[in-house]
């Protein structure tokens, strides 16, 4: 099989390849490495982002002669790589590729992975590997990245032999986009990348039996369509899955003709208009007072692509509890994993929400309730105090930043207070504008993300708003917007301290602040110039729109270092596992 | 220090009645529906490869559910292997298991197996040899084999319902049990059925 790949004529294997091979624009391979870059070429992958190392360099080495094509990011960190790709994944609907060597570049790319798990955001990884004969021997560099990677990942694969690896990767690929998303690894031992092989991967297949239902039974959307047409408090909860499954134009106009009110999960944010008078916008933890009036009172609740994750719940006891629940989801094993579905719909979000609107004749007779609705919007309205002589209240500068952007900028950030005054107090009207870490919560999130966001979207505004501590925690990340000319701003909403922490100190914990309080943290203006980006600080009101338009201005990555009010809380706020219905406004209603 | 919103306090809301179970279900005087768990059993027919038995208990054991016992073997078809669970669960986490293992790449077809279905497991275990002719007669009673036996330990094997099994250990404690190794139960529906839905495709006549 591999007796002629060693010959030069590559011109000529390129013509009789190409004429075998029903993919376009496939291209011969001699070497297992080669054919792990040919099958991402063939998935139409355009940008990678890795870091290299010695059990990868094979890979890298077979891109070199691709780099046209296939654009390598190189980043800081692999964790930077992972989250990067991520948010790439997200916002191309294709998996995001990462790379990183085996040992310590492979278990750095493990929260990222976590991540995208939790958030089912396609990702495929590509991990070096020590030899197979020195696999289990502690080899240098060696982790069992598919042991340690296997609870994190939609699946994963050890590859064996060259022959077999570059539809090993195709598989992954497919496996990381279909049905519900999600990250993906293949682990490249060096000799199965170096190793000969003239097999051109195919277009990928996966097993039949996994055959990803489209629609939902007929007689299922009947039954949930009577009980919806039927409801006299109808609400539609919608999740992070109508985004992925790119499904918002067809739930924005079930909504708004049958006018339902809509209230979203956190990663549903901007799957609906917020700026609709249906919408309640996002329930939960830091919901929104209306949303979470709304969803303790719906008698029935039409949930799609949600995971019902304890963040949004609450006390399952107490979550919906007058509702019959139909649940949309794609992934069965979501049905009444958490919270029970009386109506189970597994398909598609896009298509079954189609299905809904064909069966459906009857508007649900809800007045009073949208009129309820309406009241709760008043009487727990999203606001917060600007005395202006003290220092600046984080909520504005969000708001700021949001009146000088185009509505389709892309939003990312880290994890803590800053995330959640981003989630709330930017208006969110399109999908795939807000990219954050809703899962797993991980810090350090945002510049990396905003990074991978840049290069998927490079004509559109990109805003990373960020914590002192999360920022800290991928600031390395810096350096690769800079190199890549990427025109991103960071926004710090600096209060000195991990606030998320200290909020929940102060109310939990009797304002013992362990560890929370930042004696010092760098000047991240000063730190920006030194990684060669543009650095800008604010500490008052006045000063914040113009701060705020010359970093937005500024052609290349810019950083805004804005001094906050260290004591500003978040609320509303559900204490952990409470009543939705019991959000405090303030710490004394903890 | 810093403000909170505005709005009526919690006590000041009007907050409905209604309860969900732990299982996330409505409890309504109607269909106050109680899930008591169960033991039962699922099969689980995958693909033959390294690594999915690591896959499958890892699921199980991440997802916290209540596992009795976990065989696995091979099929008429070298491609395909039976896993055979155990668990103890409520209807709703059998579901969970049932939905959650089918997610599973190499698992091929998943199915939670009838009350007449036909199980059984083997316990070799070892005894005290002081009394020999009272352990053969034990070992009889319980239609088992006696695999070794010496003059200080006597080494038996029975197969049987789960019942059986523990019955036979009770039965053999009076002798001093040194040891025990016990498979798991394993299992196939019976009759003409096949034990979970891709069986008769994958069926290769040996
Ligand atoms: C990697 C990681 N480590 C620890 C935590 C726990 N944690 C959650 S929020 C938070 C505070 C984040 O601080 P910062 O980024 O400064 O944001 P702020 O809350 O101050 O806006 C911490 C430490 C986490 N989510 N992720």
């Amino acid at each position: 099989m591999s007796d002629h790949v060693s010959t030069v004529h590559t011109d000529e294997q390129t013509t009789t390849t190409t004429e075998a091979q029903s993919d376009e624009g496939a291209s011969p391979v001699t070497n297992g490495a080669e054919a792990v870059v040919a099958a991402l070429k063939n998935a139409g992958v355009e940008h990678l982002f890795g870091v290299q190392g010695g059990a990868i360099m094979p890979v890298y080495d077979a891109l070199h002669a691709k780099q046209e094509q296939l654009r390598h990011v190189t980043m800081a960190h692999e964790q930077g790589a992972a989250h990067a790709a991520d948010a790439y994944g997200q916002l191309t609907g294709e998996p995001g590729v990462c790379m990183a060597t085996s040992g310590p570049g492979a278990t750095n790319l493990t929260t990222g992975l976590a991540d995208a798990d939790m958030d089912s955001d396609p990702v495929i990884a590509l991990t070096g590997q020590v030899p197979t004969d020195l696999v289990g021997h502690d080899a240098f560099q060696e982790t069992d990245t598919v042991g340690v990677t296997r609870p994190v990942t939609k699946a994963n694969y050890f590859a064996s032999d060259a022959e077999t690896v570059g539809d090993m990767v195709g598989e992954a690929y497919t496996l990381a986009r279909e049905g519900r998303p999600g990250p993906t690894l293949v682990d490249l031992p060096k000799d199965v990348t170096n190793g000969t092989t003239d097999s051109v991967p195919v277009s990928p297949t996966t097993p039949e039996y996994h055959d990803i239902p489209e629609t939902a039974a007929a007689s299922a959307v009947e039954n949930a369509v009577r009980a919806l047409s039927n409801a006299r408090k109808p609400l539609i909860l919608s999740g992070g899955g109508v985004i992925k499954g790119d499904a918002s134009e067809e739930l924005r106009a079930f909504a708004i003709e049958h006018r339902i009110p809509v209230v979203t999960t956190m990663p549903g944010i901007g799957s609906f208009p917020e700026d609709h008078e249906l919408a309640l916008e996002w329930a939960g933890m830091h919901g929104t007072g209306y949303a979470n009036m709304a969803i303790s009172h719906c008698d029935c609740l039409l949930a799609i692509g949600t995971r019902f994750d304890d963040r949004l719940t609450g006390g399952i006891e107490t979550f919906a509890p007058e509702a019959e629940i139909i649940h949309v989801d794609i992934d069965a094993s979501e049905i009444s994993k958490n919270v029970h579905a009386d109506y189970p719909l597994i398909g598609d979000a896009s298509r079954v929400i189609e299905q809904l609107q064909a069966a459906m004749d009857e508007e649900p007779a809800a007045d009073q309730w949208r009129e309820q609705c309406q009241t709760w919007k008043e009487a727990y309205p999203m606001t917060y105090a600007t005395p202006e002589d003290e220092p600046l209240k984080p909520q504005f500068v969000v708001e700021a930043m949001d009146e000088l952007t185009p509505e389709d900028t892309i939003v990312t950030t880290g994890v803590g207070q800053h995330q959640m005054w981003a989630a709330q107090y930017w208006t969110y009207t399109e999908p795939n504008t807000w990219i954050s870490s809703h899962g797993l919560g991980t810090m350090g999130y945002g510049l990396p993300a905003a990074i991978g966001a840049k290069v998927a979207a490079p004509d559109r505004d990109v805003v990373c708003f960020d914590g002192d501590g999360s920022l800290l925690m991928t600031i390395q990340e810096l350096s690769v917007a800079v190199r890549e000319g990427l025109d991103i701003t960071v926004i710090v909403l600096n209060n000195e301290a991990v606030g998320m922490v200290r909020q929940w100190q102060d109310a939990f914990f009797d304002r013992r602040r362990m560890a929370s309080e930042y004696q010092w943290v760098p000047d991240f203006a000063t730190l920006a110039e030194a990684f060669g980006a543009k650095g800008f600080t604010v500490r008052e009101y006045e000063a914040v729109p113009d701060t705020l338009e010359a970093a937005r201005a500024y052609d290349g990555p810019s950083v805004v270092d804005a001094f906050i009010d260290p004591e500003e809380n978040v609320y509303p706020m559900v204490a952990s596992g409470g009543n939705n219905a019991e959000f405090a406004l303030s710490e004394d209603q903890l | 220090m810093s403000q909170g919103l505005d709005g009526p306090h919690p006590e000041a809301r009007n907050i409905p009645e209604g309860r969900r179970s732990p299982e996330g279900i409505r409890l309504d005087p109607q269909n106050g529906a109680d899930h008591e768990r169960h033991r039962t059993v699922i099969s689980a027919l995958v693909q033959h490869e390294p690594g999915v038995l690591s896959k499958v208990s890892g699921l199980v054991s991440r997802r916290q559910f209540n596992i009795e016992s976990l065989t696995v073997g091979s099929t008429t078809n070298p491609e395909t292997a039976r896993i055979t669970l155990v668990i103890e669960e409520s209807p709703p986490g059998i579901r969970q298991v049932e939905t959650q293992l089918e997610k599973l790449l190499p698992v091929i077809s998943v199915r939670e197996l009838d009350d007449d279905a036909v199980r059984r497991e083997l316990v070799v275990l070892k005894v005290h040899g002081e009394e020999p002719d009272k352990v053969h007669a034990i070992t009889e009673m319980y239609s088992g084999t006696v695999l070794d036996a010496g003059p200080r330990t006597i080494t038996v094997e029975i197969t049987g319902d789960e019942q059986k099994i523990d019955d036979a250990i009770d039965a053999f404690a009076q002798f001093g049990i040194r040891e025990i190794a016990r498979t798991g139960q394993t299992a196939l529906a019976r009759g003409e059925m096949w034990t979970t839905d891709a069986e008769e495709e994958r069926y290769e006549r040996t």
